[in-house]
């Protein structure tokens, strides 16, 4: 006897209607990418949960890669057996006796398949005499078990499986189109990127880069954040924005108190031009309400202005706390915390204004031709795809 | 060549050297510099915490680099004694612990703490019982070895370790400097709050080592500085050690699960032809660790074997190379109570993976010829 299957079962894919089958495809996709490394795997999907048949691969490594796959809401370990009774003694018995730390257990039975001589209550009995019998010291709870042995009869196979795992829930990376996520080297971003990806949203990333005012520390950040998230869904391309020549206009010719404010409206409006060139229809920050001068309402307001795109803002009313929650879950947290400045914080005048007026920065901005500077960033922005750190090895890894 | 002082250094692996200078040609930065060569070392060393993080089962800040088990050991014991001295003032350990252990003890006595030394049994095996009996309130450390370095003995650390584990502020200190790679040691499941493990023992470089050290334990620092490994170990991290230990540690465990049966098929084979010789009688009881026997031939100066054995390409050793330059007798040998002619003439050989059958075969006939000539001398 031997688990050999590991089962997916969606969680919100369930709910959809006409288009489930796109959803369906995009999370079989994102699986077999997120677990190519594994190359005796067959992955075959249906109605209602994927079928992993491992072909002698260990589950160990495996479930750890499923519960970072959006579009899953549990993810179980299963034996399959044929539709005899008898094998299905055999198999739940192993079950029991293979589980750890077990007393009492419950056996749930599920007949899909109709023409199983014995109903579900009657398997229920059957199989819990069997096991009763053929143990010691175990006891049937049906409230609150250690165990929960279920026994699904489908069609031409039984499915016995004993333990589940939490997945990730949410929607299959890329069901959601694409969005272009501001990056900087802080707490919050990344988390943002993450949560995007939650709802589905395929990401690439953007990051402004002011050599020498920012190190190439504030650079490899970025990159191995950007790795992190890519072991959530896909391989991710940074926009890397040589930003320093503008960042130094702007900061020698506006006022003291607006240059924050038209730095933002800059980036916002590079953001768009690098979105629409990669056809992707929306833009994501990691901004949460009055966290600092650039995110009041009057802010985000004469900030926003500049585009039509949707700004994603998935932390918009998250306390910091629980951003640093779900960065410390997701891994972020380590990296972000590495003491490195981006350029958000190197050029932050003493006294940024918390409530610009959108009429004043427009004035501002009439008064300075940044034409020059914005054509030579774009013709010299360089992109760097990477992938998730468990696929990744690069050459340093040779040195191990 | 057949060399059998193991368990007193390895030779440097192949791949372990090419990663030592790859390094040091490459990323000489230092990995505090904020410009890119520095952080090129940076981001190097941060892939070794988490290279050697996976390998040992914990998390990449619950190791500092250290230079070996010397420092290792010292830094366990007189860290802890010194962070915690404010809740008790009483240490446990063997008394036949390696002196990088036992001394750091002695060192404390002078500064006012008070070390309970447990004794072993006769087959050099220390008693759970004895240890919960010493165990006090004010106990804030307990150190015990592993594998016994002269003997090859393996003590009941799981044991301990369930002694101790719901003692909040009694540490548990692992010396695993000859297990690392050979005895199997689960850091987790034994309730481990640290650990020596030493480069040069496993085909490393010598000047590198490790203490894992649990999340939640403190120690006091042996070096201060600029504040380097979180405050833990100051000084400029010597990168190529490092990754070359990561390397070593690597191959070593791979050699484990592959090889392991390789090792105890020469120990077996050794103690079946050992016991072929009367003279022989060995120390090492059955079913200890696989790479260390040690034996002795009554009657006869284990230094003159030792050269006997050398003059013929054989490189043994007597007791343990730290201690076998000084004339008195091995205090591993004394505490497990061997009658004075087995303690005065005592042998060790300490197996590598690349040791072969072969090899035993021309250890144990040559060790005969030396025997009988010796004798013949003594007439």
């Amino acid at each position: 006897m031997l688990y050999d299957h590991i089962i997916l079962k969606y969680g919100e894919i369930s709910l959809k209607q006409k288009n489930r089958k796109e959803f369906i495809f995009q999370l079989h996709r994102n699986v077999k990418k997120l677990l190519k490394a594994f190359t005796n795997l067959e992955i075959k999907s249906s109605r209602d949960w994927i079928t992993i048949t491992l072909n002698g691969e260990d589950p160990e490594e495996i479930i750890p890669i499923c519960q970072r796959i959006f579009g899953i809401q549990n993810i179980s370990v299963a034996m399959k057996v044929s539709n005899d009774v008898e094998s299905i003694k055999e198999a739940a018995l192993f079950a029991l006796k293979e589980a750890e730390d077990v007393k009492t257990f419950k056996i749930s039975v599920r007949r899909a398949n109709k023409k199983f001589p014995h109903r579900s209550p009657e398997m229920n009995q059957i199989l819990g005499a069997h096991l009763l019998s053929n143990t010691d010291g175990f006891k049937v709870d049906v409230h609150h078990p250690d165990l929960e042995l279920k026994v699904n009869i489908r069609e031409d196979h039984t499915f016995i499986t004993s333990k589940q795992y939490p997945g990730a829930g949410g929607l299959p990376v890329g069901s959601s189109g694409s969005t272009l996520l501001q990056l900087s080297g802080g707490i919050d971003s990344p988390v943002a990127g993450y949560l995007a990806m939650s709802r589905g949203l395929r990401i690439e990333a953007i990051h402004f880069h002011s050599p020498p005012y920012t190190s190439d520390g504030a650079k490899q950040k970025v990159l191995d954040l950007a790795r992190k998230l890519a072991e959530y869904g896909h391989d991710i391309n940074i926009h890397i924005v040589p930003f320093t020549a503008m960042q130094q206009k702007i900061h020698r010719e506006i006022p003291f108190g607006y240059s924050m404010t038209v730095m933002r409206r800059m980036m916002l409006r590079i953001s768009e031009i690098v979105a629409s060139k990669r056809g992707i229809l929306s833009i994501a920050t990691g901004e949460s309400l009055g966290q600092v001068a650039s995110q009041t309402l009057e802010s985000m307001h004469a900030i926003n202005a500049v585009t039509s795109y949707p700004v994603i803002r998935p932390l918009i009313t998250t306390d910091k706390n629980e951003i640093i929650e779900i960065a410390k879950k997701i891994d972020t947290y380590p990296i972000s915390i590495r003491p490195f400045d981006d350029c958000c914080t190197v050029f932050v005048p003493r006294s940024p204004k918390t409530k610009p007026k959108k009429d004043k920065v427009e004035y501002y901005e009439n008064q300075l031709d940044l034409t020059k500077e914005l054509d030579e960033l774009l013709a010299n922005i360089e992109v760097v795809q990477v992938s998730s750190s468990a696929q990744a090895k690069d050459t340093l890894d040779e040195l191990f | 060549m057949i060399y059998f002082d193991n368990s007193a250094t390895t030779e440097p692996n192949e791949e372990v050297l090419a990663t030592f200078v790859e390094v040091s040609k490459r990323y000489y930065g230092n990995a505090s510099s904020a410009h890119q060569l520095g952080l090129n070392a940076e981001q190097l060393l941060r892939k070794s915490y988490q290279h050697i993080s996976r390998l040992l089962s914990v998390k990449p800040t619950e190791i500092i680099y250290t230079s070996g088990g010397t420092e290792g050991n010292n830094l366990a014991i007189k860290g802890i004694a010194l962070a915690y001295q404010s809740r008790g003032k009483h240490l446990i350990t063997t008394s036949i612990e390696h002196p990088s252990v036992l001394n750091p003890f002695k060192a404390l006595e002078e500064l006012g703490f008070e070390v309970t030394y447990l004794p072993v049994d006769q087959s050099g095996i220390v008693s759970v019982d004895d240890l919960k009996q010493a165990l006090r309130d004010d106990t804030i450390l307990v150190s015990v070895m592993h594998v016994n370095n002269e003997l090859g003995t393996i003590q009941p650390i799981r044991a301990i370790g369930e002694v101790l584990k719901n003692r909040k502020y009694t540490f548990f200190h692992v010396d695993n400097v000859q297990g690392f790679g050979k005895v199997e040691l689960d850091l987790k499941a034994s309730y481990v709050d640290l650990a020596t493990i030493s480069g040069h023992k496993i085909h490393g470089l010598k000047g590198t080592g490790l203490l894992y050290q649990r999340e939640g334990v403190r120690l006091f620092p042996l070096l201060h500085g600029g504040g380097q490994q979180d405050n833990r170990h100051s000084g400029t991290e010597d990168i190529a050690g490092i990754v070359s230990l990561a390397r070593a540690m690597r191959l070593i465990l791979e050699k484990q699960t592959n090889q392991v049966i390789q090792l105890r098929q020469l120990n077996q084979l050794l103690r079946e032809r050992l016991n072929e010789i009367e003279d022989v009688v060995i120390n090492t009881p059955e079913d200890q660790a696989p790479h260390i026997i040690n034996f002795s031939i009554p009657g006869f100066k284990p230094e003159i074997i030792l050269h006997a054995l050398e003059e013929r390409g054989i490189y043994v050793s007597t007791q343990s190379a730290c201690s076998s330059k000084k004339a008195d007798e091995s205090s591993v040998l004394r505490a497990i109570h061997l009658p004075p002619n087995q303690r005065n003439s005592a042998l060790r050989i300490s197996f590598s993976y690349q040791n072969t059958p072969d090899q035993v075969d021309k250890f144990v006939q040559s060790l005969k010829a030396i025997i009988t000539e010796l004798k013949q001398d003594m007439r």
